[in-house]
């Protein structure tokens, strides 16, 4: 099966001073790498997670993906078409096939707009003004499990969890193959998060939809990815099946990520790793591997020199010279 | 059991109203709840359910719209609802402190830490020079390294886990009784939040100052607390220990709340569970038990009685507000 979407080599910069002042101030690259070198594929019908925490890019990245921002290098092949490069126009054509959550479920949503005219919005924007409105509202709507006389309210007038579904019916309207969920639950309680993440879940048994899930919570990575990735300062430091790296991480930072988590049991032996500190800047990259300075299992080797991508034998890959849990 | 002065706080049947332009919310009732000396209290809940208010009506820090209907809060067996505003002032930032859950609106801006934490000691008779000692000092015990010189510098200059820090740091200054944290770990990352409550946990037992600590997050709530009161709609629906609570829960409501946890569900699931239903509104609050709505075993005597607090499973602490677990009701 051909892959839905492949991201190679991508790498997404940001200018942090004016051409002026990086001369002045001799700085030869006023850059820094949100995203760097970073590759992975998604199948038709998959859930892949994107873990990391504040400022590791995980947001940048699924904006690259959507094109939302440029990328300086490397290439996004999604449905066997080269997205990198793409022009305004020629990019909203492929938005039809790919759509977003955004993470700020209200905050996307025009407060001037009734939730009808909002979730009706791509039809519009793309041109496919035949349809019937109000029909496909109803649809929409009905799909997320919203009763139909929700097209008449404002965004203000819905609760952090109704916000999300309309969200979703707008990603849904267009019927897409892909959609990209940045942190679908974050803000909401967690007799809501299950609504929401079910929601997900029967819409994906229905349609058939792929979904890149965004979130720093592994606990619903955990549960609804097949496989997941994690990422440090712009970079996947492990990439693979979901199961397999809760069970064997390889990576400290994913162990001390997954040990991370307070457990809501009083009684709970923690086997915490832990890490001390916080993430460096982008703009003072670490030598070596970049998790060096917080990593418990430092080496020689790792102060100097960056650790390539390794496959486990149970088959995910990782970046670690010292890794864990290789024995078993 | 206890005597008002083994308990740094008790809040005695406090109902709470916010005047609105729909009605009178009766955004808390009869809620009472206890932190006695040296203990780590948790309140748990989902948004809405009161949690926070509490929090702040301690502090005496309302919005103008509150109206307080009954009740008393108790602080070192001091009614705070009856101080003044000097009484209050003399109080707050002195018997008890706060910590928010945005560590950076809680800062002042365009005022140095040095200059905040100096000023937050108005009340001793000391030299300015002994204060930013005394506020280096305290920097340095919540993990801020070189604190001497981070004095200067300007709370946008430090990360969101230091400000945090930061904030922990003035509020314990003044060694207070009590501690309150609303939501202080919910704008971090996770290996920061572990951080921050280790951090908690060290200074609470150091200072040995009471904390009452509110969250939606049950993982930090079951490993920084000795008890936990849970919240709903307004009302107190189970408090006990944190074993009760995490391990025999008494209430239809904590039990749901912790089955929905992700984190408790052992097998993978794409099938998350719930609680089906909406939390009520407050404007007019229905007879009988607040979450009858939503319950799994809602009966008749639900709708029309109004459940008091039976003791659960577990030590004596251990508290549901349920019918079932009246002796001489029979649940469905």
């Amino acid at each position: 099966m051909s892959a839905l979407l492949e991201v190679s080599d991508v790498r997404v910069r940001f200018r942090t001073m004016g051409p002026l002042a990086a001369l002045t101030r001799r700085v030869h690259d006023p850059y820094i790498d949100a995203v760097c070198n970073v590759s992975f594929q998604l199948a038709p019908g998959e859930t892949v997670g994107l873990v990391g925490e504040s400022g590791s890019g995980k947001s940048t990245l699924a904006r690259a993906i959507a094109g939302l921002v440029p990328v300086h290098s490397g290439s996004i092949r999604f449905a066997e078409q080269e997205l990198s490069g793409l022009g305004q126009r020629s990019f909203s054509r492929v938005r039809r096939e790919l759509a977003l959550m955004f993470q700020d479920p209200t905050g996307s949503l025009s407060p001037r707009m009734k939730v009808r005219s909002l979730i009706t919005e791509p039809y519009r924007i793309h041109g496919m003004r035949d349809r019937n409105f109000r029909q496909e509202a109803k649809r929409l709507l009905e799909m997320v499990g919203l009763s139909a006389d929700f097209g008449d309210r404002y965004p203000h007038q819905l609760s952090g969890g109704q916000a999300r579904r309309v969200g979703l019916a707008r990603a849904l309207a267009l019927d897409p193959q892909l959609i990209i969920a940045d942190e679908p639950t974050a803000g909401l309680d967690v007799s809501v998060q299950g609504e929401v993440l079910n929601l997900l879940a029967r819409i994906q048994a229905e349609t058939g939809v792929a979904i890149l899930i965004i979130t720093h919570n592994l606990n619903v990575v955990r549960h609804i990815t097949d496989r997941m990735a994690i990422m440090y300062l712009g970079r996947f430091v492990e990439i693979g099946d979901t199961d397999e790296i809760f069970e064997r991480p390889r990576h400290p930072y994913t162990e001390a990520l997954l040990s991370a988590s307070p457990e809501p049991d009083p009684d709970a032996q923690h086997h915490r790793v832990e890490i001390h500190g916080e993430v460096p800047s982008l703009m003072n990259r670490p030598t070596g591997c970049e998790f060096h300075n917080r990593c418990p299992y430092i080496g020689e080797r790792c102060k100097n020199e960056a650790p390539a991508f390794s496959q486990a034998t149970s088959g995910h890959f990782y970046t670690c010279h010292h890794p864990l849990n290789t024995s078993t | 059991m206890d005597s008002d002065t083994e308990n740094v706080l008790e809040v005695r049947d406090l109902s709470l109203d916010f005047g609105s332009p729909r009605g009178r919310l009766h955004a808390l009732r009869h809620v009472s709840l206890k932190v006695p000396r040296g203990r780590v209290v948790g309140v748990v809940g989902e948004s809405g359910s009161g949690k926070s208010t509490v929090a702040l009506a301690c502090m005496g820090l309302l919005a103008a719209n509150a109206q307080v209907v009954g009740g008393e809060i108790l602080l070192e067996g001091r009614d705070i609802l009856r101080m003044n505003q000097d009484e209050l002032q003399a109080v707050r930032g002195r018997r008890a402190s706060m910590i928010f859950q945005d560590p950076m609106t809680a800062l002042n801006p365009v005022r140095s830490i040095g200059t905040q934490m100096v000023d937050i000691q108005y009340r001793d008779r000391i030299t300015d020079s002994e204060k930013r000692k005394r506020a280096a000092e305290m920097l340095g015990r919540v993990g801020i390294p070189d604190p001497r010189s981070r004095l200067k510098a300007f709370p946008h200059q430090f990360s969101g886990g230091m400000r945090q820090r930061i904030c922990i740091a003035m509020a314990l200054l003044v060694e207070p009784a009590l501690l309150l944290a609303d939501e202080p770990t919910t704008a971090l990352d996770a290996t920061l939040e572990v951080q921050i409550i280790k951090l908690l946990e060290r200074l609470q037992s150091e200072i040995g100052c009471s904390i009452l600590f509110v969250s939606h997050h049950l993982g930090t709530v079951a490993e920084l607390c000795d008890d936990v009161v849970v919240m709903y709609a307004g009302e107190v629906v189970e408090q006990g220990t944190v074993r009760d609570i995490f391990g025999n829960p008494g209430h239809p409501y904590t039990r749901a709340l912790l089955e929905c946890d992700p984190g408790r569900i052992k097998e993978k699931t794409r099938q998350l569970p719930t609680i089906p239903g909406d939390v009520p509104d407050v404007l007019n609050v229905p007879p009988g038990c607040i979450f009858r709505d939503r319950c799994p075993r809602a009966f008749e005597r639900c709708a029309s009685e109004s459940p008091v607090a039976h003791g659960a499973a577990g030590t004596a602490e251990h508290l549901a507000r349920c019918h079932l677990l009246d002796g001489n009701s029979e649940g469905a």
